[in-house]
């Protein structure tokens, strides 16, 4: 168990590096440049550099600042993070905790994040990042429940909250495909609710550069601050995961219902490769709204969810159940 | 209205004006109590109606102060130029313009940081570029700094 | 200076700091902020972080000189900073420049201007948390930057002008590269529309927001793309032509409804018209003396001169007193930015922070030249 776990925590580091790599490489095709292309090669190690240098670089608490919870956040951020990658199903038969209540403790140990982004934010004694931390409590909160029900409605579906079921459910088609149109507005709004959960742009008002100059996390350096990138890669990376596993069948290879031939084929295809092709595909999605996207303004952001999101995935449950009540999917 | 009735309707305002035409604008000289029913009438008429306050600025004359609003009308497009005479170089003083144009604000503002003139009944005086306790008003001629370079 | 001294504070109030070091307040400009909750109560300006007392130094210099301080106020809009100033004197010395010069200002004034204004697209998008655009918009002004640099020496201060005309002829490039760069960015426009303007989230974030009425407009002394968003019309190249632009068929860009979006719409419109003036000049720029024969030492007769140009943020004034010696006896500069910052208090009433680095963004303020 704790060898899974090092490994685990491993594979976690290697992943970030990776995606802040891509993340670069990303916004410089977007931004008609080249990107980090000196360190390394074509600057893969570029990201290895900047993590040495915030290694060595003071971890400066302020004065005025609560001392203990200002240096604890960034640990619940960072630990709230990993403990969302246990229940993921990385290939067939490759799934660290199959808890059987897998949607539920997702959903829930995904919104505890908020308590680490708050503790940051009103710890430092920054104006700014008070402002951050409040901003951040009202937007995760509000598309926590978008995010919930975009869920619910895929568990309805399969009749399970175990992944490993959720996926096997999709062994003869993606939900995604098998669903119907109010699978694919579960997904739109899954993405756009997780964007927003994990602050990244067009959402990204709890940092929001141009007007709280860092939000929550101006006053961390060093170390500390890098643990505030980690966990958004990892959250990048877990949100994903999880949208790819619920919608997009997870490890399962692309399989039409009744054509055994081609699903053969595609079983040829290592399920892994499967599951990681659909992550970053999701991941690009991710970015390229944030390369793209202007940021919302708070009130907008709030309108978003309560006024369209919310109602919308409201009627889309109603849709959902009568569906599987009724058993129009395939 | 041409400059000449511009001069015809403004001595019918107020006769102890005195006019300058030597440039491109008509220069109005006044005393500086007389510049609020002054402005007042020029901003408020509706021949005149200088309704744009373009440049606000002081001149230093060693022996007298010289506040100068440049004004336009963007209705009839005829501009003035007012001048008002401030003479008393130790205490200087004069009404703000704020409650006629807006624009005033700021810019007297920057007159008082720079040229120390106290303007009454404005919102918030205050130095703008140099600090609180700054000894001097730098754009006086009498003005000495011993860490300025002569060019 | 600091929190808790001021008037601006009442009981209760959560005061802010925005700058003098801010990422959206392009330089050293300090807003201090009063709020409830998110929402604007009342902003201070508190200047001075970059004041160099241009003013206070034009007093020394003589008038070929104190033309290139005026490169360090509006650096975006240098040349026609510059050109400000040298009409001044040479409305004084009553010398006219040649008409080559006449054209080549012109050319190099609308360059700038469109440079600017490209400038100002790239930031406005990173202001609102786009950060893409900006690379878009620099690809272009770079280019025009580059041309620039072939004929003046340098890309961002270029203390061309002088007094009767230019300081040298232009490159034997010139005209060639400016009509590629003009056929690239006629090329690339919808490149432009396709990532802001068309979005709806930017759109959003611009309508309604930092509205400014006509007469407010007025009364704060507005100018440039921000009095003409609100109705004002005041193009000085319209209304005081100066240096030939009463021969060339451009538009005044107005807007009646006064919001950012409105400002956002007007420096567009102004990209495509600087874009129009400078190809109806390139082809015919006339033979002759870049340079009308002036003395070495400049004296200007004694007396009031007033000078008004259009930058690419609004009107220009440079007034400058003279007691008939070789320097100027004052000299003052009407800087667009500084009235136009003026109203942004009336603007920002009651909106959002994030809808006061739109605002900003839309005003485009350049803090040196508020400074001086």
């Amino acid at each position: 168990m704790v060898i899974t776990g090092v490994c685990l925590l491993a594979f976690l580091v290697v992943l970030c590096f990776f995606l802040g790599y891509m993340e670069r490489k990303v916004a410089a095709f977007m931004e008609i440049r080249l990107g980090p292309n000196r360190v390394g090669p074509k600057g893969s190690m570029q990201i290895v550099a900047d993590t040495v240098k915030l290694l060595f670089k003071e971890g400066l608490t302020p004065d005025g600042a609560d001392k203990f919870l200002f240096n604890l956040a960034p640990f619940i951020v960072v630990i709230t993070s990993m403990l969302v990658v246990a229940p993921i199903a990385y290939a067939r038969d490759f799934q660290l905790w199959d808890i059987n209540i897998g949607v539920l403790y997702v959903s829930s140990i995904s919104s505890m994040a908020v308590i680490g982004i708050l503790m940051a934010g009103w710890s430092s004694s920054n104006k700014y990042s008070l402002i951050g931390a409040m901003r951040s409590g009202a937007q995760i909160v509000s598309y926590e429940l978008s995010i919930g029900l975009s869920l619910i409605s895929i568990v309805i579906l399969s009749g399970s909250l175990q992944l490993s079921e959720i996926i096997e459910s999709q062994a003869n088609g993606w939900w995604i495909f098998k669903g119907h149109i109010p699978v694919i507005i579960s997904f739109v709004i899954f993405i756009i609710a997780s964007t927003a959960e994990i602050n990244r742009a067009p959402f990204d008002l709890t940092e929001a550069e141009q007007e709280l100059t860092g939000g929550f996390h101006t006053e961390y350096a060093g170390m500390k601050f890098a643990m505030f990138l980690l966990s958004e890669y990892i959250n990048l990376f877990v949100v994903s995961a999880i949208a790819a596993t619920i919608f997009l069948g997870g490890w399962m290879p692309f399989h039409i219902g009744g054509l055994d031939a081609f699903n053969h084929i595609m079983d040829y295809i290592p399920s892994s490769i499967w599951f990681f092709g659909k992550t970053f595909l999701i991941i690009f999605i991710i970015m390229w709204f944030r390369w793209t996207f202007p940021r919302l303004r708070i009130d907008q952001l709030l309108n978003l969810e309560w006024k369209y999101l919310l109602p919308i995935s409201m009627v889309n449950i109603l849709l959902v159940t009568a569906m599987a009540i009724m058993g129009w999917h395939f | 209205m041409t400059n000449e009735e511009l001069k015809y309707s403004i001595t019918e305002l107020l006769p102890v004006a005195t006019y300058d035409e030597s440039g491109e604008f008509l220069n109005i000289i006044i005393p500086s109590d007389e510049l609020i029913p002054l402005m007042k009438e020029l901003r408020s008429k509706k021949e005149f109606d200088f309704d744009y306050l373009f440049c606000l600025t002081c001149i230093d004359w060693k022996d007298h102060l010289m506040m100068v609003y440049h004004l336009l009308s963007k209705v009839h497009k005829h501009c003035i130029v007012v001048k008002a005479k401030i003479t008393d170089i130790q205490n200087p003083k004069i009404e703000s313009v704020n409650c006629i144009w807006k624009t005033a604000e700021l810019n007297e503002d920057e007159v008082y940081d720079l040229f120390g003139i106290r303007f009454l009944n404005h919102p918030n005086l205050r130095r703008l570029f140099l600090e609180e306790d700054w000894k001097g008003f730098p754009l006086r001629k009498n003005y000495v700094d011993e860490n300025m370079i002569k060019l | 200076m600091l929190l808790g001294q001021d008037h601006i504070t009442e009981e209760g109030e959560f005061v802010i700091n925005m700058g003098p070091q801010h990422p959206a307040t392009h330089g050293v400009l300090h807003l201090k902020i009063g709020l409830d909750g998110e929402t604007i109560k009342k902003i201070e300006p508190h200047l001075g972080y970059i004041h160099r007392s241009i003013e206070k130094m034009c007093e020394q210099l003589s008038y070929r000189q104190f033309i290139f301080t005026t490169s360090r106020m509006d650096y975006l809009s240098a040349h026609i900073n510059n050109q400000a100033c040298v009409l001044a004197v040479e409305k004084a010395l009553q010398v006219e420049a040649t008409p080559r010069a006449k054209a080549i200002r012109v050319l190099m004034a609308e360059l700038t201007r469109l440079a600017s204004h490209q400038l100002w697209w790239a930031c406005m998008g990173l202001d609102l948390g786009a950060v893409t655009p900006f690379f878009y918009a620099f690809r272009e002004r770079e280019a025009i930057n580059t041309i620039i640099e072939e004929t003046c020496g340098t890309r961002l201060t270029q203390n061309y002008m002088v007094p009767g005309g230019v300081m040298m002829d232009i490159h034997p490039n010139f005209q060639k590269r400016v009509k590629e760069v003009l056929k690239q960015i006629k090329e690339k426009a919808h490149e432009y529309d396709e990532l802001l303007t068309g979005n709806v989230i930017f759109q959003q974030r611009l309508k309604g927001v930092g509205y400014l009425s006509k007469e407010d407009a007025v009364s704060y002394g507005c100018s440039g793309p921000t009095a003409r968003a609100s109705g004002v019309s005041c193009d000085v190249r319209k209304l005081f032509p100066y240096d030939g632009y009463e021969q060339l068929k451009f538009d005044e860009i107005l807007n009646t409804e006064g919001d950012s979006w409105a400002r956002y719409l007007v420096r567009l419109g102004e990209m495509k018209q600087s874009i129009s003036i400078i190809e109806q000049l390139i082809d015919n720029i006339p033979e002759g003396d870049f340079q009308a024969k002036t003395k070495n030492v400049i004296k200007l007769p004694k007396g009031d001169f007033y000078q008004r140009v259009e930058t690419a943020r609004g009107e220009l004034g440079v007034y400058i007193v003279s007691d008939g010696g070789a320097t100027p006896y004052r000299c003052k500069f009407r800087s667009p930015n500084f009235s136009n910052l003026s109203a942004i208090p009336k603007m920002a009433e009651g909106a959002k922070i994030g809808d006061l680095v739109a605002i900003m963004a839309t005003v485009d303020l350049v803090i040196p030249d508020i400074d001086r």
